[in-house]
C-alpha cells in the first residue's frame, strides 16, 4: 500500500480551495437579507451540510446493495466510511439548524420538517454505528450492515412524508425564515457552498477508506506474524 | 399452495411453543398495561386529556410491547436452536420470514385485543370501533415486518434485546406517525375516508417494507 496518496492530496487542496472560496462568498459575496439579516448567512453551510448527510447515506444505500451481490469488503469499507462521514456532516445540519432557529423563531428547536428529518436521519445511523460495533465478525458486521443501510434508506421518503404532512396538520408552526426569496448572488454562493461540502464529503470519505484499509492491512500483518 | 402451508406451519409451531409457555403474550400484556399506568400517572388521563392523549398512548404502548414480543420470538429460536431446524428444512428462507413475522403479527394483534378494550373501558375513549381495529392491524404489519427483520439481526448480536428498539423505533417513525393521526382522527368522530392520506401511507408502508424484508432476510440469516 502506497503511503503517499497525490490523487487524495489534490482532492484535498481542491476541497480546501472551494470551501474557502465559499467562506468569502457566504460572508463578503451574497446579499444580507432583509428580514433575517446576518443570521441568515448560516443558510448556505446548513444545506450544504443536510445534503452532504443524505448523499452520504444514499451511498451507503448503494454500498450496501453492491455488497450483498459482490461480497467484496470494499464495498463494505465504503458503506461504513460514507456512514461515518454522513453522519458528522447532518449532525452539523442539526446543529447550525438550531443555531439559525434561535434568532429566527425565538427557539433553538422547532419541530420544522427539514430539521425533523434530520435529526431522524442522525438517530438511524447512529443505530447503524452501534449495530456494526455489536455484532462479531467481518463478514457477518458486513452484511447486517448492507441490510440496515438497505432498509433505512428506504424508509427515509416515507419519514419525510409523513413528518410534513404531521407538521401541516397541526398550523402552529411558527411562521416566517421558512421560505425566502433567493436573489442570483445568493444562488451562485450556496452553489460554491454545495460544491466545497461535496468535495469535502469526497475528501473525507477517501481518507476514511484509507484509513480502514490501513487497519485492514495491520490485522493482515499482525496475523501473519502469530 | 405449499407456500402457504410451510408457512403456517412456522407459525402453528410459534403459536404450540407460545401456549405451553405462555411467557411472550403474558409479558407484553402485564407490560402494555404497566405502561398504561405509567402513562395515566404521567399524563393525569382523564376526561378531554385522555382522548386528546390516547392515540398517541395506545401507539407508544404497542410499540414497545412489540419490542418485547419481537426480539423474544426470535431468541426463543436460537436458545433451542429451532432456528437451525428451520434452516435445513427444505424451504425458502422468505417462507421463513413470513411465518415469522405472521407469528409476531398475531402476538402483537392477541396484545391489542386486550389493549384496546381496556384502553377504551378505563380512559373512557372510543376505541372500540372496527376503524380502530382495522387501523390499528394495518399499522402493525408493517411493524412487525420490520421488527422481524431487526430482530433476526439484533439477536445474532452481543447486544441482543437491548440493540433492537434502537434499531427498531426510528424506522417505525412513519407508521407510528400515520397510525397515531389515524388513529387521532377516528377518536375524534371522523371517517377513515378523512384520514385517507395517513391510511395510504401506512399501506405504503407496509408494502415497501415487506417487500424489502422478502429480498434481504435472505441475507440475515445465512451462516
Amino acid at each position: 500500500m502506497r503511503h503517499r496518496d497525490l490523487p487524495g492530496f489534490i482532492l484535498a487542496l481542491a476541497a480546501a480551495v472551494v470551501v474557502l472560496t465559499a467562506l468569502g462568498m457566504v460572508f463578503l459575496y451574497a446579499p444580507r437579507e432583509a428580514t433575517m439579516g446576518d443570521v441568515q448567512r448560516i443558510f448556505y453551510f446548513h444545506v450544504s451540510s443536510a445534503w452532504v448527510g443524505f448523499f452520504g447515506f444514499f451511498v451507503t444505500f448503494l454500498a450496501g446493495i453492491l455488497y450483498l451481490i459482490r461480497r467484496e469488503r470494499r464495498w463494505d469499507i465504503l458503506a461504513l466510511s460514507s456512514v461515518e462521514v454522513g453522519l458528522t456532516f447532518i449532525a452539523m445540519a442539526v446543529l447550525t439548524g438550531s443555531l439559525w432557529a434561535r434568532p429566527v423563531w425565538g427557539t433553538y428547536w422547532t419541530w420544522e420538517p427539514r430539521l425533523t428529518i434530520s435529526a431522524v436521519q442522525l438517530l438511524i445511523y447512529i443505530a447503524y454505528g452501534m449495530l456494526r460495533r455489536a455484532v462479531e465478525g467481518a463478514e457477518r458486521q458486513a452484511r447486517f450492515a448492507a441490510v440496515y443501510g438497505i432498509v433505512a434508506f428506504v424508509t427515509v421518503p416515507l419519514s419525510w412524508f409523513a413528518i410534513r404532512w404531521w407538521r401541516t396538520i397541526h398550523p402552529e408552526i411558527l411562521s416566517g425564515g421558512g421560505d425566502m426569496a433567493l436573489t442570483p448572488k445568493m444562488v451562485q454562493t450556496l452553489l460554491v457552498s454545495l460544491a466545497g461540502f461535496t468535495l469535502l464529503y469526497a475528501t473525507l470519505l477517501r481518507q476514511r477508506i484509507r484509513l480502514e484499509r490501513f487497519s485492514d492491512a495491520l490485522a493482515l500483518l499482525r496475523r501473519s506474524e502469530t | 399452495m405449499e407456500f402457504l402451508d410451510k408457512m403456517w406451519a412456522i407459525v402453528v409451531k410459534d403459536m404450540a411453543t407460545e401456549w405451553h409457555t405462555r411467557e411472550m403474550v403474558s409479558a407484553m400484556l402485564v407490560f402494555a398495561v404497566l405502561a398504561l399506568l405509567v402513562f395515566s400517572f404521567a399524563l393525569d388521563l382523564r376526561g378531554a386529556v385522555a382522548r386528546a392523549a390516547a392515540p398517541g398512548v395506545l401507539w407508544a404502548t404497542v410499540a414497545f410491547a412489540g419490542t418485547l414480543g419481537l426480539s423474544r420470538s426470535l431468541v426463543r429460536e436460537q436458545q433451542t436452536g429451532c432456528i437451525d431446524g428451520l434452516l435445513l428444512a427444505p424451504m425458502d428462507r422468505t417462507t421463513i420470514f413470513f411465518g415469522k413475522a405472521l407469528g409476531n403479527f398475531f402476538f402483537m394483534a392477541i396484545v391489542e385485543g386486550v389493549l384496546l378494550p381496556l384502553f377504551a373501558g378505563l380512559f373512557n375513549v372510543p376505541l372500540l370501533h372496527p376503524d380502530v381495529l382495522l387501523v390499528t392491524l394495518l399499522g402493525t404489519v408493517g411493524y412487525a415486518a420490520v421488527g422481524t427483520l431487526l430482530a433476526a439481526m439484533a439477536v445474532n448480536t452481543r447486544a441482543r434485546e437491548v440493540l433492537l428498539p434502537v434499531l427498531l423505533l426510528p424506522l417505525a417513525f412513519p407508521v407510528l406517525i400515520a397510525a397515531v393521526q389515524t388513529t387521532g382522527t377516528l377518536v375524534e368522530g371522523g371517517t377513515l375516508a378523512e384520514a385517507g392520506g395517513w391510511v395510504r401511507l401506512i399501506i405504503v408502508y407496509d408494502l415497501l417494507i415487506v417487500a424489502v424484508a422478502t429480498l434481504t432476510f435472505g441475507y440475515v440469516l445465512e451462516e
